[in-house]
């Protein structure tokens, strides 16, 4: 591997309490009279794309904001459930800043920057107070104030909510105010646009190339800085929670121009999802980990009991969750739970028509609280599963769960700013790397993507304009055309193959590879295999792909073979991660890196960095730099949840 | 056929684009497992097509979980299909049965024109939110949430309305093609919460007037709205729009704000 860089993440000094609240002062502004001046580009309207552009909008900056769906409403943040996280400390239990940005330091394994991380913490008040003035309606208490529950891992009860709709909530309060900046005029929207390339000037990120997925025509758009905010990769395993447009292509784009990729293989399996049921399955689904806070985690003591959950007796089941973490029991964080899960079906003891769930019982709560409590919690998570399943949860007592991809810790490599090592494009929301370290908390991707677009990006895009020296570039500038015509070559030459095997056959077959080898237990021969797979499959599919239709056309097949070419030349390098990080960490357990008693091994002696990748091009080895990690505030321990 | 599994014939939808005409095509969908969803079903009939080379059907899908109210057709003349409170994502094919026609149309209303297919241009819905669907407050110095007290029962039926997925299914099963339902969800959303007052009279008549610049008809006071509504929206929040409409309409006659 050849040796590249140590990045310097731009951490401002002095106190970890203080950092932000300074940096905020040393920062450079624009006044508002020449905020106008400005041109901003936001990709996505997720929670960090709409809170950015609704806010850069009421600033007074021209912004133009992309997604690659109809309506911004509709973007993925809207499918989270459980909740956002905030220390408020509302219930009196403890909770503060540092309480938060300790749980969220020591939850993500100590692979995160300590000061985001404090920094996250500290806005994560303030994002609960806007957004109940949007109006957005949380869950309150008969006096009027605010409801809070505890929350996958926590001692606190720290999450604000929504019923089970926290994320559909807090986007549509965002989605509200990004469309009161279109009725003023300061955002204009593109809808079904997708962006293809990030066009660079003078080494500068200065615009795009977005395809209009209506007509297919390539379009070319310039500005000041680009502001990236379009999710997470988790699609690369086929088979995630994630919706199905969600992709790796934006963010690959500007990986190819020079971003650096971080920690890809940092990969969050969810462990309470629908299990898959047949080959035909699009998508898997997500029930809410609030489950567990009542719910019992438990396989058959012996494998091949075939009985029905309620006729196995006590003395024969296995919790266990609560029989190997006393202390947290069922409410293990998401990568204990989902490896314990793997574990036991593995052992033969999983249940199921395929033998890859376990049961998440309710006949103790429902005992102790009676049904009218538990369906009050739980009837419209019930009711989900029920018609997905056919399995009615009131009956039976118990669900089948199975873990599955869900949220992606890694992404584009950013310093303090939230700015990429490509200056002009900053990066937000699951679409950085930067907070979660190796494992993300529950309830807090609502938080870090609220934060990133409503109160830290507004302050460090100003920073960046008033100091970069920028040209006036617009899109007749030699560099769009060349991006154009490079995009259009692809598509082109996508197209042209005309093979024998469709687009989603070679994407199953991509998830196949990354969740069989680059799943939630991972061993250095398998990596590499799946590194050779993932060669092949990728020389296979430039030879043999079937992509119908014309590209001067609304064609969903085009869009889809672009993103599948994307995530055969982005899985490489995740899987190189993968390889190179020999210790076991959040959710990357690598077997070699085991304690006797089965749980992760961290190796801070070798790996406490962030491994930035550099592209270098197809079929070439990316470069790794390093962002050396250093924890001056948190005490740096061994997790244990015993 | 493998075991558990069925037959079903399928009448679509084709439409080139907004301009060309459009036509029923008969398929047929084989090996159709009841735990498929009823866009899974159209992922395999399309993967079929592709590998015949032929275009496969356009529709508009991403959560495939309920939410993101990006899925919309008619199937069987029915928005989203036969069950009650059910996107068209999450309906499974085990409320099919074997043999059975299922017919698929796009939503059909003015103001959503068709773009391929079943897909149709729903951005009337944004411009009608962007025309007063909001609480003007802008980032931050927003006061501690727990100053502004709410009564849990307000919160509560505020949530009842907030959770309108935007779908367009209450356009596309009324028969004047009114956006009221979808309107009206938001206007009691705001109207129920104390945030929401200042702007009360302003948005309502906004909405009202965007809907009838983008070609949504009145109420037809059927319900239909309602009953094919995949987050049972009650019909409710259209006599609140139209109690709502009538006072600012008034304060607006007589000058107050």
């Amino acid at each position: 591997m050849s040796s590249g860089t140590i990045l310097d993440g731009k951490v401002p000094g002095g106190d970890l309490e203080s950092k932000w609240e300074r940096h905020k002062f040393d920062m450079s502004l624009v006044a508002p009279a020449n905020r106008r001046k400005y041109d901003i580009i936001v990709v996505g309207t997720g929670l960090a794309g709409a809170s950015a552009a609704a806010t850069l909008g009421e600033l007074g900056y021209n912004v133009a904001a992309f997604t690659i769906l109809d309506s911004p409403r509709r973007a993925h943040s809207i499918a989270a459930q459980g909740g956002i996280n905030a220390a408020k400390n509302y219930k009196n239990d403890g909770d503060s800043v540092h309480r938060l940005f300790y749980d969220t330091i020591k939850g993500g394994d100590y692979r995160s920057r300590e000061a985001n991380v404090h920094r996250l913490a500290e806005v994560s008040v303030d994002i609960i107070d806007h957004c109940a003035a949007q109006g957005v309606p949380f869950a309150r208490e008969y006096g009027g104030t605010l409801s809070n529950r505890s929350f996958g891992g926590a001692q606190v009860s720290r999450t604000f909510y929504a019923r089970g709709q926290t994320g559909q909530q807090l986007l549509l309060g965002a989605y509200s105010s990004l469309m009161r900046q279109v009725h003023r005029g300061q955002v204009k929207m593109f809808e079904r646009r997708e962006m293809l390339d990030l066009v660079v000037v003078d080494g500068a990120a200065r615009g795009i190339i977005a395809r209009n997925l209506i007509t297919g025509q390539l379009e070319r758009y310039a500005a000041h800085t680009v502001l990236l905010c379009t999710g997470g990769y988790g699609n690369i395993y086929f088979l995630s929670t994630n919706a199905g447009n969600s992709n790796v292509t934006a963010a690959w784009r500007c990986a190819r121009r020079g971003a650096y990729m971080a920690n890809p293989c940092f990969v969050q399996i969810h462990p309470t999802c629908i299990p898959q049921s047949d080959e035909f399955q699009s998508k898997l689904t997500l029930m809410s980990e609030s489950l567990r806070n009542d719910g019992r985690v438990w396989v058959p003591a012996k494998g091949g009991d075939q009985r029905p959950p309620q006729q196995i007796p006590e003395s024969e089941r296995d919790y266990f969750l609560e029989r190997k973490y006393p202390s947290f029991g069922n409410l293990v964080p998401r990568d204990v739970a989902s490896r314990n899960a793997k574990s036991v079906c593995d052992e033969g003891r999983g249940v199921g028509a395929t033998g890859r769930a376990v049961y998440l019982d309710f006949s103790e709560a429902i005992g102790r609280l009676g049904r009218d409590v538990i369906a009050e919690r739980y009837d419209n998570l019930f009711q989900m599963y029920e018609r997905i399943t056919g399995v009615d949860v009131y009956v039976e007592k118990a669900m089948r769960i199975y873990p599955a991809v869900h949220y992606v810790m890694g992404g584009l490599w950013v310093d303090y700013n939230l700015m990429s090592n490509l200056p002009g494009l900053h990066v937000l929301g699951e679409a950085n790397f930067s907070d979660h370290g190796a494992n993300r908390l529950g309830a807090s991707a609502l938080m870090q993507g609220l934060a990133d677009g409503y109160f830290i990006a507004p302050y460090t895009v100003a920073h960046y304009l008033a100091n970069a020296k920028l040209k006036p570039v617009d899109t007749g500038h030699a560099a769009f055309a060349d991006s154009e015509r490079e995009v259009g070559e692809r598509i082109g030459k996508l197209l042209a193959v005309n093979g024998s095997r469709t687009v989603l056959q070679f994407h199953q077959d991509l998830g196949k590879i990354m969740w069989d080898k680059v799943g939630m237990s991972r061993t250095e021969s398998g990596l590499k295999e799946a590194l050779g797979e993932i060669r092949a499959l990728r020389d296979r599919y430039w030879r043999e792909v079937k992509v119908v239709g014309a590209s001067a056309d609304f064609n969903k097949e085009v869009e889809r073979a672009g993103r599948v070419a994307d995530y055969l030349e982005f899985g490489e390098m995740l899987v190189r991660d993968a390889i190179h990080r020999g210790e076991s960490c959040g959710g990357h357990f690598r077997e070699e890196s085991q304690t006797e008693e089965g749980e992760a091994k961290r190796d801070d002696e070798k790996y406490s960095y962030v491994a930035a990748w550099e592209w270098k091009g197809v079929d070439q080895e990316p470069v790794m730099h390093r962002e050396p990690l250093t924890f001056d505030f948190a005490e740096v321990k061994q997790r244990s949840y015993k | 056929m493998e075991t558990g599994t069925f037959t079903l014939n399928l009448r679509v939808w084709r439409q080139a684009n907004g301009t060309a005409d459009g036509q029923l095509v008969e398929y047929t969908a084989r090996n159709v497992s009841p735990d498929m969803s009823f866009l899974e079903l159209l992922d395999v009939v399309n993967d079929d097509l592709v590998k015949q080379g032929k275009d496969p059907i356009a529709f508009d899908s991403d959560c495939r979980e309920g939410i993101c109210g990006s899925c919309g057709m008619v199937i069987s003349g029915v928005a989203h299909g036969p069950q009650r409170a059910t996107t068209a994502c999450q309906l499974f094919m085990r409320h099919f049965e074997d043999g059975d026609t299922v017919t698929v149309e796009p939503w059909r209303a003015k103001a959503f024109p068709i773009i391929k297919d079943l897909v149709v241009d729903r951005s009337a819905f944004d411009r009608i939110q962007a025309a007063g669907g909001y609480i003007s407050v802008d980032t931050g110095g927003a006061v501690d949430a727990n100053e502004m007290l709410i009564p849990k029962d307000s919160a509560e039926r505020a949530m009842d309305a907030a959770s309108c997925i935007g779908c367009g299914a209450c356009v596309a099963a009324c028969k004047n093609a009114s956006a009221e339902l979808f309107i009206g969800a938001k206007v009691t959303q705001f109207s129920l919460l104390p945030q929401g007052q200042p702007e009360r009279n302003r948005r309502v008549l906004a909405m009202i007037e965007q809907s009838q610049s983008e070609g949504f008809g009145p109420c037809s006071n059927e319900g239909e709205c309602e009953a094919v509504c995949p987050k049972e929206i009650s019909v409710a929040h259209i006599q609140t729009l139209h109690r709502e409409y009538t006072r600012a309409s008034l304060r607006r006659i007589f000058g107050f704000s």
